[in-house]
Order: structure tokens, then C-alpha cells, then sequence
């Protein structure tokens, strides 16, 4: 997903010439295309992430439009109140992305589990959080995304393949529906797509109808997508790479009590620390109960009809 | 012109009953340099004009009184200053015009003006950012990677003053945490450090303008301040970081202010 990124992203820049890529110290084979292309637009800033985003407030401040590219968890956390302060608070387009959301770091351990990423910038006004399923999407969304006013945080997963039947549809505000069952809704974004698939095979296979809701555009919110699709079905389980709070989860409890929905919903994430146990993701996804097998198993459970 | 800028800061911080004043005072002869004579700006709008952030957004009202000074805040417009529903907040908000950024969070400004200085060179400007830190705001590490990454890159269009007052909110910052040598520790990062005298606003515009800001190292002039500077009891004494005034204390500054008008000695030249 990172190398569809960089792609999109050199390509977006040979039209606009006020975009400048900033790292920091992060991307080796991945990010070499477009600091050859671009050797002018292109900085290495350093291990210094609060910098970085004060640089790519200053550079938009001037009519520049900064990527700023890092691991999910330092582009998202150490400089935080920079994003808040600067991007934010001036509404600028600066575009910050954080790799590997999730547990897609996973045996790297607990400081590279980004786990509460989109409920932080979910949290900040004006900006367009976005999270790919895939590479195809990654694509798209960075297209998507580029005009896009205001600031913008991308999650993009480190690795995966595409989402068979998503075909890297992406559109702010928008989600994407795979299936059309009315039991089940599977919402869910980024990397962990995948184990979403997984599980609403499986479930039609028990022959619970499952509709899984690809929503890459976290904010601004695919609120009229979900309506629809959770005022069809029993059961909305919510599937992310992230803490129970915050994120997707969260979002779709809002909008069954703001809306006044009948669907019960119930949110799989990472309830603890994952401190203390190294594991590749498919092994901290089993742990944590967010495999695909996993996740149908919580939809039967939820449904009455446990296997 | 610091004159001026003090009457601002005396007059309105009385009406609005608000403190911040030592800070204040501290760095007013240094903005009636920045723009009494250095910064150019044609226009506030100006892509080419010189950027100034005020990274110690705690002396907002310094700012508010410098650009009436210069002429790009009309008068009326300072007695919104802390009022309710107005732009003229206790910390400068970029919604004000001539304010470059919103400020407030000490450590912030020096990365941001890296960032702007470093647009200036991508686009072929040759316009100069200016930015003022407090001594205390050093202490933030994010000041240091600017600090670094700036010499790096040699952006020899920025420069950095630092109000060298001595004072921070809780003590001495030799007490607290001690800066020194402040000059030698920037000079040892990479840059091009010379210290002021922070009250002589002619002296700080002769060496602003001897700055080589087309080539080599980014430039700091660490500006040795007194802080409250004039108004005596307010000097180097911690409670004006925080206090209103009295109306007693309210006549007693602006008869020391106005003392200075019809020609009384002080140390350093105004503007």
C-alpha cells in the first residue's frame, strides 16, 4: 500500500508543483521514486516529527501543499498538538501520513501499534481522516484527496493485497458495500478489510446475510451510506485495527443513538495494551479476536446462533 | 515608536485587567525596531513581504500595540483587546491581519518559520522571517530541532531573536532551568549568534540590517532585556508575569512612561 501511495503521489505532483515530501528518516524502498523525480521537493527533516509538522505548517502557510510521511504512530502522536495548532487551527493543506496503522507493525511491538490514530484525529475539526483497505484504494484516496482544502491525515497499510469486488473505489464522505445481506453490516476500514471478507464468507456460509461497508472516509463520515445500511440490518459489527474507543466503532454508536437506529452493534478492536507479546499481525489479530474467523464467530454470538 | 507600544500595553491591559505585562514590556523596543525599520512590508498581503511570528504569543498585546505603531491596526480596533467575540485575544490569532500565525504554545514558532523560510527558497523570494522566542521557550526541545534542522539547511533568511529577560513563570530561568551560554549554545548548533542590547531599537536595526540573510548560516541575536522594562516596579519582578493593576500602580507606570516623553533619560535608545 505504501509503494500505491507513492505512486499516486508522483503522480499528483507533476501536475502540482507545490508538493513537497517530508519524512522522518522513514520510507527506505519506498519512498526513493519521488526523491529522484523530485530531488528539490523532497526532505529528509530528521527523527524530529514535531518539526516536521511545524516545517509543513510553515511550508503551507507559504503556498507549499506538504506530504509529511512517518509511521503511523510518530506521525500521529509526537507531534500532535503541532497538527492541532498548526494544519488545524490554520486550515491548511497539509496531508499527514502514517504508515502501518493498526498492528500492521506487528512484531516490531507496542510502540509501533498505532491503536488510537483516527479516534485522535477523528477528534480535530476540519480534518479529512482517511484509511485504504487496500492498494488499489490507497490510490485513489491520495487522487481523492488532493485538492481537498484542508488537512488530512491518510492511513496507509504497509503491506496488502487488494480487496477482491472493492475495484479501489474511494470517495470522500462516501463508504464502499461489498455484499448486499441484511442480517449482518461488517463496517470497517484500512489494512484489516481483508479479515472483514474473511468473515462474511463464513457467515453467509451459515447463511446470515452480511454486507460488509468499507469506510475509508472516517471523516468526513459516509452518514448517509451507514444509515442506510444499518437501518437494514439486525447487527452492525464494527472491525478495526484500533482501540475499542475512538474509532469506527465509536462513530457508528453515534449514529445509532443520534439516529435513533433498532441495529445492535457490536465493536471489535484491541481491548488492552498489547504490551509484553511479540506477534506477527495474523498472530495478534487470532489474539485479540479480530481474525475473520473471529469476527464471524462474534456475529453468530451477538445473532442467537452460535456455531 | 516603542513608546507607543508601551502606552498600548499599559493602557489596555489596564482596561481589560489582564497581566501578561512584564513580557510585554520586555520586547517592546525590539518590535519598534521590527517595525519601525526592519521588516518590509508594502502590504500585508504581499507574497514577497518579510514574515514575523511571534513565538511568544503570551506578549500578544506587544504585537497588537507594534502594528498600530506601523500603522496596520487602526486604533479603535485595540480597545477589542481580550474583549468578548473580538480577534484581539490574549494570545494572537491568525484570523487578525498581520498576525502570521496563532501562537501560544511556547516551542511552535521557530519550526513553523523554518518552514516559511524554506518556501521563500523553493519560490526564488528573497523575503526574510523573522521570529521571536522567549528565553524560558528554549527550554522546549521541539526549539532545538528547528534549531538543527535550519543550520542544516543553511536558511540564512531566518532569523531568530530571543528575549533574553531572564524571567520565567515560575522563577529565574537560571533557576529553573538554566539557558546558559545561550548565545555559544546556538552558535554551537550552527548558527550565526550575536548578542543585543534588547532596549536599543536603533542598535538592533543596524545589526538586523547587516545580516547576511542571501547566504551562509541562519542568523539569532540573543537580545539581553530587563523584564517589565519601563516601568520600575515592574523589573525583573515575577508578580507582573501574572498581575493587573491597581489604579494606583495603573498612574504611577503611565507617569513613568510619559516622564520618559519629554525627555527624561533611560538606558537605550527608542525609536
Amino acid at each position: 500500500m505504501r509503494h500505491a501511495f507513492v505512486q499516486a503521489l508522483l503522480q499528483i505532483s507533476e501536475r502540482d508543483e507545490s508538493i513537497v515530501l517530508l519524512t522522518g528518516d522513514l520510507g527506505y524502498t519506498v519512498l526513493e521514486p519521488f526523491a529522484e523525480r523530485f530531488p528539490d521537493r523532497f526532505f529528509n527533516v530528521g527523527v524530529a516529527e514535531q518539526n516536521m509538522m511545524g516545517l509543513a505548517t510553515g511550508l503551507a502557510l507559504s503556498g507549499c501543499k506538504p506530504y509529511v510521511y512517518s509511521i503511523a504512530t510518530f506521525a500521529s502522536m509526537r507531534p500532535y498538538e503541532f497538527l492541532r495548532n498548526g494544519p488545524v487551527l490554520h486550515e491548511l493543506p497539509v496531508r499527514l501520513v502514517g504508515v502501518g496503522g493498526g498492528l500492521d507493525y506487528g512484531h516490531n511491538g507496542a510502540t509501533h501499534h498505532a491503536l488510537e490514530d483516527i479516534g485522535l484525529m477523528r477528534l480535530q475539526p476540519g480534518l479529512a481522516v482517511v484509511a485504504p483497505a487496500d492498494p488499489a484504494q490507497a490510490r485513489n484516496a491520495v487522487l481523492a484527496t488532493a485538492e481537498w482544502p484542508g488537512p488530512v491525515y491518510l492511513r496507509i497499510g504497509k503491506d496488502g493485497d487488494d480487496i477482491a469486488g472493492l475495484g479501489g473505489r474511494f470517495e470522500l464522505g462516501r463508504a464502499q458495500l461489498l455484499g448486499s445481506g441484511t442480517d449482518v453490516a461488517i463496517v470497517t476500514y484500512g489494512s484489516i478489510t481483508a479479515e472483514a471478507i474473511r468473515a462474511a464468507s463464513l457467515l453467509e456460509a451459515a447463511g446470515v446475510g452480511t454486507t460488509i461497508a468499507v469506510a475509508a472516509s472516517i471523516t468526513p463520515a459516509p452518514l448517509d451510506d451507514l444509515a442506510d445500511l444499518l437501518d437494514r440490518v439486525h447487527l452492525a459489527v464494527t472491525l478495526e485495527a484500533h482501540y475499542p474507543s475512538g474509532g469506527i466503532g465509536s462513530l457508528v454508536c453515534e449514529m445509532v443513538a443520534e439516529l435513533g437506529l433498532r441495529c445492535r452493534v457490536v465493536r471489535a478492536g484491541v481491548t488492552t495494551i498489547t504490551r509484553g507479546t511479540s506477534g506477527g499481525r495474523s498472530y495478534l489479530y487470532d489474539k485479540y479476536r479480530l481474525s475473520g474467523d473471529h469476527v464471524a464467530e462474534t456475529a453468530l454470538a451477538a445473532l442467537g446462533r452460535v456455531r | 515608536m516603542a513608546l507607543d507600544i508601551r502606552r498600548t500595553i499599559i493602557g489596555q491591559s489596564k482596561r481589560a485587567d489582564i497581566g501578561h505585562i512584564g513580557s510585554c514590556l520586555s520586547i517592546a523596543d525590539l518590535l519598534a525596531g521590527l517595525y519601525g525599520g526592519i521588516l518590509r512590508i508594502p502590504a500585508l498581503d504581499d507574497a514577497a513581504r518579510d514574515r514575523f511570528i511571534l513565538s511568544k504569543g503570551h506578549a500578544a498585546l506587544a504585537l497588537y500595540g507594534a502594528l498600530h505603531a506601523g500603522g496596520w491596526l487602526a486604533g479603535d480596533r485595540l480597545d477589542e483587546y481580550c474583549v468578548d467575540g473580538s480577534a484581539l485575544s490574549g494570545h494572537p490569532e491568525h484570523a487578525l491581519d498581520g498576525v502570521e500565525l496563532s501562537t501560544g504554545s511556547l516551542g511552535h514558532g521557530l519550526s513553523v518559520g523554518a518552514g516559511v523560510a524554506l518556501a521563500a527558497r523553493l519560490q526564488g523570494s528573497d523575503y526574510r522571517v523573522f521570529v521571536l522566542l522567549s528565553d524560558a521557550e528554549c527550554n522546549e526541545g521541539s526549539v532545538w530541532e528547528a534549531v538543527m534542522f535550519a543550520a542544516h539547511h543553511r536558511l540564512s533568511n531566518l532569523v531568530a531573536i530571543v528575549d533574553d529577560n531572564g524571567q520565567q513563570a515560575l522563577g529565574r530561568t537560571r533557576d529553573v532551568l538554566d539557558l546558559s551560554p545561550l548565545a555559544e549554545r546556538w552558535r554551537a548548533f550552527g548558527w550565526d549568534a550575536q548578542v543585543i542590547d534588547g532596549h536599543d531599537a536603533d542598535g538592533f536595526v543596524a545589526v538586523a540590517d547587516a545580516l547576511d540573510t542571501s547566504d551562509g548560516p541562519p542568523h539569532v541575536l540573543v537580545a539581553q532585556t530587563v523584564f517589565g522594562k519601563g516601568v520600575s516596579y515592574m523589573e525583573s519582578n515575577i508578580r507582573w508575569h501574572y498581575w493587573a493593576m491597581s489604579e494606583n500602580e495603573y498612574e504611577e507606570a503611565l507617569n513613568e512612561l510619559e516622564a520618559v516623553e519629554v525627555g527624561a533619560p533611560q538606558q537605550g535608545r527608542v525609536l
